[in-house]
């Protein structure tokens, strides 16, 4: 009796783990069976969250073969390929561009040139700075959702009064360097009070100092951080830290709010000038409207004219994880996003500029970030810059960031920081070369 | 005949257990040392590499660096958080009004989850309007910044794990509960003053209680990972608080290197099992048992 009551035991407890996963599948594949279901995984929750949510019934409404289900996931990155290694990824992604060529290194994505040529989504219906990170070794990997572009926001109630409109805000860095110190109080104890410029405000992207200054990050077609244009982007950032004193940047920094949140730095008037995305004007509409501000390019050094209007690109994009169960049907809910009504109806509500080579008047009209002419003029520009096309990438920003911090800490020399930089990643070239790309 | 149905019964019903150790730490344990000998990116099927993970290891700096960083963190935060733990369950240990009340709220910190805890210290230790330096700049002094200094920042780093001594405070009280009281009248007869007492009986008495608690700090120590990946993203500032379990997990799910985190995983259960066997080896000269 007491044997068949622990084997009984044994035998319902194994059912139910069964029943548990074979009901999961059951549940997450089909809960409507007269349409394929198409599971979209995507990283926006909120405001941004919802306006997708809306294209996604537009696309359900539209056709009564698909049903796409949006789910919003946190870190979708992450456990996108975790779905993916274990064999029940969804149908779309919807991940960050800088991540593209990593997951495609592994496997991770399906080609959609065949796919986008049919729909006839060919290079020419984008902007190039937006369609091209998205090719790897000659395959299109993913399509855009919303893209963005990133200028100087300006304070023109913070910077003297000659520099207080687009036209004549300083254009080169040494003329924004003079601009700041005179901006840059201090209290009488030594602690800063309000900051003209701050090359660690916010500090999002350390990898695109030395393209500022002219850098090529692939230079010869490998990883190359130290290079003279390198070096002195590097020099430049840590000069802020030797002028106002790296403790009194770095104690005032600790002080600044969340950018999503009023006591945001540029918000709150600590700071004068922030280099930021599209995005930044969805964020003082919110929490502080009355908050005046303009954007430009960012400066240039003196002496590049060359590299004037230049900018740094990022985007959202949609992939379609290997191995997902309806890649057409995914596909077309991919095409249908890329539509010029769609996609400007989306990028409108999200408040960023539109990844496509053609843009209706009424985008610009009704678009709810003033300055979005200069936005989209950043992303046409042939000065556009993106993240190197490696999968390496995380490792270079990683190291960047790094070198970042220990310059403006002063812990290390630009050159010495950067020299480090360099030796490692050489290191995880040689490795990534051999393991990851076979050669 | 009796004695083997017994045996099979307890097999029947100790399967589920079997089977979950089997499938959930046994797999994994074999599965993560075959990984560590692999190119492995769990997308990609893993290619044997030999050890040329554990080459990589002994050259690679920044492997170096979250070693470095994590045993001066083990060096500094296990022997505080266990004077700590003593010291509080000392004062624990004596006959005051309301005794309960204190040692509730000595144990609750322990309670609070890792990554609120280190929400909260993001504002105590804030640089600009930090409870502390607010504190400090009240005593005239000129407070460093404790998240933006890599001076500063490790040992801030130390400081917290104090916070969570509490659990080791009530093992250290259930130890002290078993000294004989009569071991403490026999000293008081001879002369024996407070400090005197604790030396010589109440430490020696505690010593296994020590042993056992030292040994859960440093393994605990070692694998140090919530706090610090909240409080210091990518071990900000310039890999001054990169611990050793935040390199293992970029390796692992930011750099989709999982044969090398395997690596440094094996690495890590070595290290940890050396530790252990020398504190044990050590403790014979200081840990007093009862039987002895």
């Amino acid at each position: 009796m007491t044997i068949r009551a622990a084997a009984l035991a044994v035998v319902i407890a194994a059912g139910v783990a069964g029943l548990a996963a074979w009901g999961e599948r059951r549940v997450s594949r089909q809960t409507d069976t007269d349409r394929i279901n198409v599971v979209y995984w995507e990283k926006w929750t909120g405001k941004e969250g919802e306006e997708m949510r809306k294209v996604v019934e537009a696309f359900n409404a539209s056709q009564d073969r698909i049903r796409v289900r949006y789910l919003s996931i946190s870190g979708v990155d992450q456990k996108t390929l975790l779905a993916t290694a274990g064999g029940n990824p969804p149908d779309i992604a919807g991940i960050w561009q800088d991540q593209v060529i990593q997951f495609s290194d592994n496997g991770a994505l399906l080609d959609l040139t065949p796919l986008a040529a049919a729909a006839g989504l060919t290079r020419d219906h984008y902007i190039a700075a937006y369609y091209d990170p998205l090719v790897y070794q000659g395959r299109l990997m993913a399509l855009p959702s919303t893209p963005a572009s990133i200028a100087l926001h300006v304070r023109p109630d913070l910077v003297p009064p000659e520099f207080a409109t687009p036209a004549t805000f300083p254009k080169t860095l040494e003329e924004l360097d003079a601009m700041s110190d005179r901006i840059t109080r201090k209290k009488p104890n030594g602690e800063i009070e309000l900051a003209g410029f701050l090359p660690t405000n916010p500090g999002w992207w350390p990898w695109a100092w030395g393209p500022l200054f002219g850098a090529d990050l692939m230079a010869g077609g490998k990883p190359t951080l130290n290079s003279p244009e390198m070096v002195r982007a590097f020099t430049w950032i840590g000069s802020y830290a030797r002028r106002y004193g790296s403790q009194a940047v770095q104690t005032f920094q600790s002080g600044f709010g969340n950018f999503s949140s009023p006591q945001d730095p540029f918000m709150s008037a600590k700071v004068a000038t922030e280099m930021n995305g599209v995005w930044k004007a969805n964020y003082i509409d919110v929490y502080a409207p009355d908050t005046p501000w303009f954007a430009v390019p960012m400066p240039y050094p003196a002496d590049r004219p060359d590299l004037e209007g230049h900018a740094i690109m990022s985007q959202d994009v949609l992939v379609i994880p290997r191995g997902a169960k309806h890649p057409e049907a995914a596909f077309e809910f991919i095409a249908y996003v890329q539509r010029q009504d769609v996609m400007e109806g989306l990028c409108l509500g999200h408040g960023k500029n539109s990844p496509l080579a053609r843009v209706s008047e009424a985008f610009y009209r009704n678009h709810p970030n003033k300055e979005i002419r200069l936005f989209d003029r950043l992303a046409r520009s042939d000065r556009a810059l993106n993240i190197p096309k490696t999968g390496l990438s995380p490792q270079i920003s990683a190291e960047l960031s790094v070198a970042f911090q220990e310059v403006n800490t002063q812990v290390k020399t630009p050159q010495q920081a950067l020299d480090a930089a360099q030796k490692r990643i050489d290191g995880l070239w040689a490795i990534y070369e051999r393991q990851v790309l076979g050669r | 005949m009796m004695k083997r149905r017994e045996a099979w019964v307890g097999l029947l019903f100790a399967t589920p257990w079997i089977l979950g150790f089997a499938a959930f730490l046994l797999y994994p344990l074999a599965a993560s040392i075959a990984a560590s000998f692999t190119n492995y990116s769990i997308l990609r099927s893993p290619q044997w590499i030999g050890a040329e993970n554990y080459r990589e290891l002994a050259q690679d700096a920044v492997f170096h660096k979250a070693l470095g960083n994590t045993f001066l963190f083990v060096v500094g935060a296990v022997p505080l958080a266990t004077v700590l733990a003593i010291a509080l369950a000392l004062l624990l240990n004596t006959k005051v009004r309301g005794l309960a009340f204190y040692r509730t709220m000595l144990f609750l910190p322990t309670l609070v989850p890792m990554v609120a805890q280190a929400t909260l210290f993001l504002w105590v230790f804030n640089g600009d309007y930090g409870l502390l330096n607010n504190a400090l700049r009240g005593l005239g002094l000129d407070p460093p910044n404790w998240l933006g200094d890599p001076a500063w920042s490790k040992l801030t780093l130390i400081v917290l794990a104090g916070w969570g001594c509490g659990q080791a405070m009530v093992i250290y009280l259930a130890g002290l509960q078993n000294v004989p009281v009569s071991l403490y009248e026999a000293a008081e007869l001879d002369g024996a003053k407070s400090w005197a007492r604790t030396r010589h009986v109440t430490l020696p008495l505690l010593s296994p209680v020590i042993l056992f608690n030292v040994i859960m700090g440093i393994i605990g120590s070692i694998q140090v990972f919530a706090v610090p990946q909240v409080m210091f993203p990518g071990g900000a500032p310039a890999r001054s608080t990169y611990m050793f379990a935040m390199y293992l997990y970029d390796n692992a799910f930011l750099y989709q290197r999982m044969g090398y985190a395997s690596a440094m995983a094996w690495v890590m259960f070595v290290i940890i099992l050396v530790l252990t066997l020398v504190s044990l080896r050590v403790s014979d000269r200081w840990v007093h048992y009862e039987t002895n």
